[in-house]
């Protein structure tokens, strides 16, 4: 007895389909086993991570503050993805976003500076996230060194210069040694589409993400160059499209919308530069995307479902005791799921029951 | 004198759990499969590494149990990328988030414990030697382990037939298949063996080189230690060298730390990370004539029946 793969004659569309469900179905029955194991309650965990978040208006607006650099991250990283350039330093370009988007909030701060502000630190935030992105994308095509490992070694190298900036030059001399930037002016910060509500103006520009990833892969020749580059190499050469012009281009892309979706998380939900503004939003990225089988209309669906599971794991931390770290744990298990189902659309799966030498022999 | 004995004692140190992670997968990606989660599975071998030892109060147990998580983590790996053809790339990632989040878990009980770390080589007069004693005969046995584990390595790689088919493997799975060698199952052990030195490296943070256990205490040193395998070439004997230099560039921005040089300390932390880069750079430039890496590196293998 022995499970063999076999290559189906081409992509499988209902698997493809239905792929993304089966995984979140048996990361839940996995949840439940481990809940069992914690000695907590399956049905009542369950329902506080997935049911309760749904039912009220607050929580309903914290999920879409949450999905919002989900989304826009992850809409980026799915055409490095697609173009077979792995960006993994996502959370570094998103902090640099921050930071140099904060660098105009600083020093405009008791000004009487106009509302230009905010635009420029948006448009600074996705240029400094671009440029960040565009270092190991030059690595690669110039030298050839690994964008897996440069990208990653940059979220360090990000995480300490904000450390810094907020432990030293740019701290809140009122703020009692904290370690954080004073809270940002008016004119420095997102505006909230509801009278005292969480929802923000990045919500929107969110969705309008959305909406030109899916125009610029479905309508245009960028999209279909960056998806043939990625499917088929050898053909995108014989095609004479230029691989590494589209590193760089969806590299400075992924970079720019981190770097924006870091600005924004950083002049809107949060409201001042501190450290821990991203509780990994970068890497939980890489589950949205591969979730939302890197599709832009997938990822907002998947960016939803995962800012759910970080509103569920809160609650499930206040209300039954459940440990922050099951999010992740539940995120990476996810994730395995996901790319196990995703094998399906290539692959069918076969028992055959006698040992392999056998069966060459037989042949 | 003393200054320089312990900056040498402590580079010995801060190099032997990248220096094991790297031996790990320095095999792991000589047979054709690059596993990018060592940083999980370091991370969850830190965490069992540590609860086995303080459950038992042995070290030696302790090692064990941060060996065994490594390598059931690495079956994970094997599972998805080997079993169902899985991009490796993108499971090595899942791996690495799953074991983070995991370790989280499995150390939420031990924070803020301690225990006695591993001892130290004591030998009566040898070690009192001045200024070579304790370099050479005064450190705790997992040093020793991993440069004995890379001799071994090389000897296996190099001087034995196991080790030559493991090569052919990940040089051209499609030959090695075709000469009827099992290649998903040379595979498995190889990765399998990643996942022990992965988890055995984590395990040497909490066990000797902070007798406590932190959530996220590997701080990227799984990753260094996959970017040490392209440093050294793929070559076991490089890869001393190299983690030895990783090792120097940690402490010594520890020890400029602690002089106060005037430089934010947040810069010199960012130092080993920023040394990485500029490696990958440098020695990828200086190999355009040719990729020293396994042939098949990376690449998904389903046998043909």
């Amino acid at each position: 007895m022995q499970l063999i793969l076999e290559k189906r004659a081409e992509r499988s569309k209902t698997v493809a389909l239905v792929s993304p469900l089966i995984a979140i179905g048996l990361t839940i029955v996995t949840m439940t086993i481990l809940f069992m194991v914690l000695g907590k309650n399956p049905i009542s965990a369950l329902y506080v991570y997935f049911i309760v978040p749904l039912t009220d208006g607050y929580s309903l607006q914290e999920i879409a503050v949450k999905a919002t650099p989900l989304v826009m991250i992850a809409i980026g990283l799915s055409l490095c993805y697609l173009a077979n350039a792995w960006n993994i330093g996502a959370e570094g370009q998103f902090l640099m976003g921050a930071v140099a988007g904060s660098w105009i909030a600083v020093k405009t701060q008791g000004t009487e500076a106009g509302h230009w502000v905010l635009p420029a630190m948006l448009l600074l935030g996705a240029v400094a996230g671009a440029l960040y992105a565009l270092i190991p994308a030059i690595c690669k095509v110039r030298f050839g060194a690994s964008e897996i490992l440069t990208s990653l070694m940059l979220v360090y190298v990000a995480d300490l210069l904000l450390d810094y900036l907020v432990r030293g030059p740019w701290r809140d001399p009122q703020g009692f040694n904290f370690p954080t930037t004073a809270e940002f002016d008016p004119v420095a910060t997102v505006p909230t589409l509801i009278e005292g509500g969480r929802l923000h103006l990045g919500s929107i520009l969110a969705l309008i993400v959305v909406a030109a990833g899916a125009v610029l892969l479905g309508k245009t020749i960028k999209g279909f160059e960056i998806r043939v580059v990625g499917a088929a190499p050898r053909a995108a050469r014989f095609g004479g499209f230029n691989a590494n012009q589209l590193i760089l281009l969806t590299f400075a892309i992924s970079g720019a919308l981190a770097g924006l979706a870091g600005i924004i998380e950083v002049a809107g939900p949060v409201g001042h530069l501190q450290p821990g503004i991203s509780p990994g939003y970068g890497f939980t990225a890489i589950i949205v995307a591969f979730l939302g089988r890197l599709n832009p209309i997938g990822i907002l669906i998947a960016g939803l479902f995962l800012a759910l599971t970080f509103i569920g794991g809160e609650q499930a931390q206040i209300t039954m005791k459940i440990p922050l770290d099951v999010t992740k744990v539940f995120q990476g298990i996810l994730l395995f799921y996901v790319l196990a189902c995703d094998s399906l659309i290539l692959y069918r799966f076969r028992i055959v029951s006698s040992s392999p030498q056998v069966a060459r022999g037989a042949h | 004198m003393e200054l320089i004995e312990a900056i040498i004692l402590s580079v010995l140190a801060a190099s032997t759990p990248l220096l094991l992670a790297a031996t790990g997968e320095l095999v792991a990606e000589r047979s054709g499969v690059l596993n990018l989660g060592v940083e999980g599975m370091m991370i969850v071998g830190a965490a069992c590494g540590f609860g086995g030892a303080w459950l038992t109060g042995s070290i030696i147990i302790g090692a064990l149990c941060g060996m065994l998580a490594g390598v059931l983590m690495s079956l994970l790996f094997a599972a998805m990328a080997l079993g169902l053809a899985v991009n490796q790339v993108a499971t090595g990632l899942a791996l690495t988030i799953f074991g983070v989040g995991l370790s989280g878990l499995i150390g939420a009980g031990f924070v803020g414990e301690r225990i006695t770390p591993a001892p130290h080589l004591q030998i009566p007069f040898v070690t009192d030697i001045p200024l070579i004693g304790r370099i050479l005969f005064g450190e705790d046995g997992f040093v020793y382990l991993s440069l004995a584990l890379v001799a071994a390595v090389w000897w296996f790689l190099y001087r034995t037939r196991a080790g030559l088919i493991l090569r052919a493997c990940g040089d051209n799975h499609v030959s090695a298949h075709a000469l009827g060698y099992p290649v998903l199952k040379i595979r498995m052990y190889a990765v399998m063996f990643g996942g022990a030195c992965a988890g055995l490296a984590g395990a040497y943070l909490p066990l000797a080189y902070t007798p406590f256990f932190i959530p996220g205490m590997t701080a990227g040193r799984g990753w260094i230690a996959l970017a040490l395998t392209v440093f050294a070439s793929w070559l076991p004997g490089r890869l001393v060298i190299g983690a030895y230099l990783f090792g120097a560039v940690t402490i010594l921005q520890l020890h400029a730390q602690g002089a106060g040089i005037g430089i934010p300390s947040q810069f010199m932390s960012s130092l080993p990370y920023l040394a990485t880069v500029i490696v990958l750079v440098l020695l990828s430039r200086a190999r355009t004539g040719g990729s020293t890496a396994p042939a098949a590196l990376g690449t998904v293998f389903v046998p043909d029946r």
